[in-house]
Parts: structure tokens; sequence; C-alpha cells
């Protein structure tokens, strides 16, 4: 932007390919499109670069650890005072033993309670927006959505410790823990904890994904045309009937992008997680028990992991950096192509079916 | 109404085998269902408003126990958050050039040069981007320029991280932006004679300058309330940003909230309610002032068009 600023204030330059500065015009523009080019290829380079430098970072972890990675889930450092040892070229203190699942596993488990939780109110908040508030109403919760999704992940995260997690253990997790032992409800049974855990992590997870979701859905929502909901209107359908019929199918593959979306900012949520989870390594015994994931066991740790002189630490730390990215790549690829494929259709899916 | 066309291979079948629904009775159903439906969506939308609505009266809550307005202008080492202040506003301008510049230029690179094939590529590239954790740039960041490059924690890594976190949503913004630019405009500009350069920066963006500065907002809100990215390329200190930049710790805002709130000192924990109320404060004007700038510019326009 910034080359082509002195041609901006060439006088009468409508038709100046014969004047004098034309050719210093010529480079300014050839400068600009060579500037704006190279930008283009930043974040492909940035990906690039991120996965070439956890992979170099992580080799000789990934040698170490083996498949003990995701099968195991003791996290040890090792002793720092005894001389570190070399196993197969790969040197690292003695006893130290980096087995991920309990991260991964947390990571899913909370993940998974995030969505269950706050799909439901996403998806029937952008409803209520979308298709039923007057416009100006509307508009109003827009910029609820907005502040939602704006307030900093840490506001959250304090948010979760010393408001909600204290409110929750006294006065509801006690009466969950009452519910009958029957399947599905017996989740809830065992010590209820002190409000750090796995349970308080989901839901503080679900109110900030919240907002991707139903923004996304009511965007959806508002792509349909309108054609086709007034011919079921005039079929006689009530307003549920035609939503079922029309709206649902029409956006089916966008909402369950937008849900996937939701997910990868909740596997790589940290801040918040690391805050209200109780950031224990090891697997929550019940759904209030603490727990961790491994965004937020990446920032716990590399404080510690630093003091580790062989370096190891740091590199298996950069091994559970890799599996996340490549999970929130994964799931971030896979809601793209659905909210796209979903957006894209112009011709009715109305009985074509999607 | 009178556009549809009396189609009838849509809901119809469906409708019809689900039996006879002109009976009094299935009518009842059919409109209690009506209701409830509703009514679910509606409480769907209380039980968003509602946690909203407790984070906000919970910050607000906790920063007025204890907010003393000397805390502007005392540094964290003297009881106050004026350099968390000053940094949080250093590290916004340097996210505002850097990604700025990059996303902005790829926008119109996307939109306006690349091939298609290209184009597609580079965008998804972009998209994957904007899904990557904030923890994992941080990390790579973290391994890569404060101890690949002997950086130390530093102004500079802090910036690129964080820019390379929101340059996907200015990409996103000005691309959109540009697309939205009415075609007349375009070859209007073109019959006078103006080469594809000119028409690009003298009507082009031009008129994508408000979605342009919106997806710029966006970007600095993101960054503003950031701390995964930040606590190992930039760690913290008590000081005031000064000209070095590498080797130059500094304060910023959320990390006095993620940090003091369980230090010994009540002082300290003070310090972390009333930072996470001035991020507050400061995430909400940048939203209202992006509102701001799209009422101004569908204003403006509203005018121009009569």
């Amino acid at each position: 932007m910034t080359v082509a600023e002195p041609a901006v204030q060439a006088p009468g330059s409508l038709l100046a390919a014969g004047e004098p500065e034309g050719r210093r015009r010529h480079l300014a523009e050839r400068l600009f499109h060579a500037a704006t080019a190279s930008a283009a290829f930043v974040p492909l380079a940035a990906l690039g670069a991120m996965v070439a430098v956890l992979l170099v970072e992580a080799l000789p972890a990934i040698r170490f650890n083996g498949w003990g990675f995701f099968t195991s889930g003791t996290w040890e450092i090792g002793s720092l005072y005894s001389n570190p040892v070399s196993t197969g070229g790969v040197t690292h203190l003695v006893g130290a033993h980096y087995g991920a699942l309990s991260l991964i596993l947390g990571t899913l488990e909370c993940s998974a309670i995030a969505l269950v939780v706050g799909f439901p109110i996403a998806f029937g908040a952008a409803v209520t927006i979308a298709e039923r508030l007057p416009r100006r109403l509307a508009a109003g919760f827009g910029l609820c959505l907005e502040v939602l999704a704006g307030i900093p992940s840490v506001v959250f995260g304090l948010w979760g410790i010393l408001v909600l997690g204290p409110v929750l253990s006294r006065d509801v997790y006690p009466t969950l823990a009452k519910l009958p032992n029957v399947p599905v409800l017996n989740v809830f049974r065992g010590p209820t904890g002190n409000g750090e855990g796995l349970l308080t992590a989901g839901l503080v997870l679900a109110v900030m994904i919240v907002p991707i979701i139903a923004a996304t859905t009511r965007d959806l929502l508002r792509q349909v045309p309108t054609a086709p909901k007034e011919g079921a209107e005039a079929l006689g359908m009530t307003r549920h009937e035609t939503f079922r019929a029309v709206q649902a199918r029409w956006i089916r593959a966008g909402v369950i992008g937008s849900a996937v979306l939701g997910l990868g900012r909740a596997l790589g949520e940290t801040i918040a997680v690391a805050l209200v989870s109780g950031s224990q390594i090891h697997n929550a015994g019940n759904i209030y028990d603490t727990m961790t994931t491994i965004a937020a066991t990446i920032v716990n740790q590399l404080d510690a992991a630093l003091t580790d002189p062989t370096h190891f630490a740091v590199r298996s730390l950069a091994e559970a950096a890799l599996v996340l990215l490549l999970l929130t790549l994964i799931v971030n690829v896979a809601a793209r192509l659905l909210v796209r494929r979903s957006a894209r259709g112009t011709a009715l899916p109305v009985g074509a079916g999607l | 109404m009178a556009a549809v066309e009396p189609s009838p291979a849509a809901p119809g079948p469906r409708a019809a085998d689900k039996g006879d629904w002109t009976t009094e009775r299935t009518s009842l159903r059919r409109r209690w269902r009506d209701q409830a439906s509703w009514g679910a969506a509606g409480l769907a939308l209380l039980l968003l408003v509602g946690p909203l609505a407790w984070v906000l009266a919970g910050v607000l809550e906790q920063a007025a126990r204890v907010w003393r307005w000397s805390m502007l202008t005392h540094s964290t080492a003297q009881g106050g958050l004026s350099n968390a202040i000053v940094g949080t506003l250093v590290l916004m301008l340097g996210v505002l050039v850097i990604a700025g510049l990059v996303g902005v230029g790829c926008g119109i690179y996307i939109s306006e040069t690349a091939p298609p094939r290209l184009g597609s590529v580079l965008r998804g590239a972009s998209e994957v981007l904007s899904g990557v954790p904030s923890i994992v740039i941080g990390y790579v960041a973290y391994v890569s320029l404060v101890i690949g490059l002997h950086w130390g924690y530093s102004l500079v890594a802090a910036v690129l991280a964080l820019s390379i976190l929101v340059v996907p949503y200015v990409t996103k913004a000005t691309e959109l932006a540009i697309s939205q630019v009415p075609t007349a405009y375009r070859e209007g500009a073109e019959a006078l004679g103006m080469r594809r350069a000119q028409v690009l920066r003298k009507v082009v963006l031009r008129s994508a300058i408000p979605g342009i500065s919106t997806g710029l907002i966006v970007a600095l809100a993101i960054s503003v309330g950031e701390t995964a990215p930040l606590l190992y390329t930039i760690s913290f200190s008590n000081g005031y940003p000064n000209a070095a930049l590498t080797h130059s710790s500094i304060g910023y805002l959320t990390y006095v909230a993620y940090s003091f709130w369980d230090q010994p000192a009540v002082a300290d924990q003070n310090l972390a309610h009333a930072a996470a109320l001035v991020l507050v404060v400061l995430v909400l004007g940048l939203i209202l002032l992006g509102r701001l700038i799209v009422r101004l510019t569908q204003k403006y326009s509203a005018e121009r068009g009569r």
C-alpha cells in the first residue's frame, strides 16, 4: 500500500499513460503487485513453517517416545539431579517418560462436553435470531454474539474459576450427583470436587464456542431464499414445519460444519482451560475430576520443561503441539468443506437431497 | 408470493404421507408443536444471553470492589496497570501495522490478481491458518524466534506471533469488502480510461475501506484478548516498552489477569480483576467502533444514493 502512495497524489492522472511520471508509476505499480503477491503467500508459508519447525523440534521425541506417547498416561520429566543418559542417540534425563494419553483424552472429553451443551443453545439461539425476532431486536442480539465472541479467554477463565466453579460445586453438582444410577445419568455420580475440573471446563468452553456456531448458523439461515419458504407456508405448513422442510435441509451441511468449527476452537482453547481444569496430568476419575488438555499442558509445562538441561522436555511438548495442530487442522478443514458446500448451492436442495 | 412457481415437487408428498392433517385434532397438535419448538429456541437464546450477562456482571462486580483510578497512572510495580495498558496498546499497534499490511495485501492479491486455482489454494491456507490454536503459534514462535534466532523474550516475536494469528481475519475481511464493490463502479472507471491499477486504487480500495477497517478492528479485538501466544514470546515485566525490539519483555493486560489472580498478595489479586475489566472495556470499545463504522458507511452511501 505504502509503495503506491506517491502515485495517488499525481494530479490529473486519469489518462496518464504518456506523462513523464508514467514510468515511475509503472514501477510503483509493479512493486505494489509484488508486495501483495508476497503477502498472499504468508499464510501458506506460515503453515508450512509451523509444521516444519514442530517436526524438526519433535523428531527426537517422536523417536524416543514411540507409540507409548499415545498409549501411556504418565508424563515424567525425569530426575533433574542425576546425569542425563542417551538412548539411541537421544539425550534425556534418567526416568524421563512422556505419555500424552491423558492429555489427548482430556482434550476430547472437554470439547465433547462443550459441543453437547453448546450446540443446542447456539442452534436454538441462531434460529430465534434469524427466523423469529424483528430486525432491530435481531441486530441487538447479533451484538450480543459479537461481544460474547470478543471477550478474552482469560476473562472467561477467571469467571470460571472465581464465579462459575464455586457456584456449581456448591449448588449444582451435589444435586447432579444424586441423579439415579442408570446409564447416561450415572456419569454424574461420584465425588464432586471443588469446581475445578472436567465439567466446569467443558461448560466454560461451551459458552465460548456458542457465538461461533450461532453466528455461522444465523448467516446460513439468512442465505435461504424466500421463495421455497413462502411456498411451504402457502401449502398451509406451520412455521415449524416450514423450517423443517426448507431451512433445516438447506443449511444441514453448513450447520454440521459450524459445529465442527466450534469443536476446533474448543480443542485448541488454552488459557480458559488452563485456569478452570485443575491442570492435573491424569485421566479424570469422573466428570467433576481435575484434568488437563494438550493446549493447557503446553502452557503449564513449558516453564518446567525449560529446567530440563537436555532440552528433551521441550521436544516432547513439541510432539504434543504437533498432535494438537494435526487434530485441529483435520477438524477445521472438514468443517470448512462442509460450510462451503452448503453455502454454495443455488438450486433448491428441497427434495433433491443435499 | 407471486414469484413462487406452483411446484408440487417440494414438500407436498412428504406432508401427504403423514396422513390426514386437516382434521381439528391434528391441527391442534401441529399448532402446539409449532409453539413448543419456537419456545425451545427462545429458551436457547436466553441460555446464550444469560451467561454473557453473568460474565460481564462478574467482571464488573469483582473489579468495582477494588478499582482505584490511580491504577491507570502507576505501573504494576507500584500497584497499578499503566505499563500493562501501554504494553497492550503497543502490541495492538504492532499488529495493526504487520497484520494490516500482510492481511490487506493478501486479500487484494487473492481477489484481484491471483489466477483462480492459486487464489483458492491461498484462500484455503488462510482459512486453515485461522483454525490453528494460538498456543501452537506461540510455541512455534518460542522455539524458532526466541530460542532459534536468539531474540530472547522480545516485542518483535510477540507481534509476529499475534499477527500470524489474526492475518486470516484481515484477509477475509479485505476479500469480502472487495467482492462487495459494485461491478458498475469498476466498469464506470474503466470506461473513463483508467488503468487496472488506478481502478483498484481509486475506486475499488476506496469503496472497500469500511469493510477492511472492520476486519482490522476484529484483528485488534482478538490481539487484545490473547494470552497464550504471548506468554513465551514476550514473557512479562514491570517495565514500560522501550525502543529495543529484541530482548525486551514488557507488561500487558492479559498476563496480569492470567497470573496475578492467585498471587498471595491481595493487592496483586486486585490488579488481576482490574485488568479483566480494562480488557473487557477495550474489547467493547473496539466492537462499538466497528459498529459505528458500519453505521456511518450505510448512512453515507444511502445519502449518496439519493
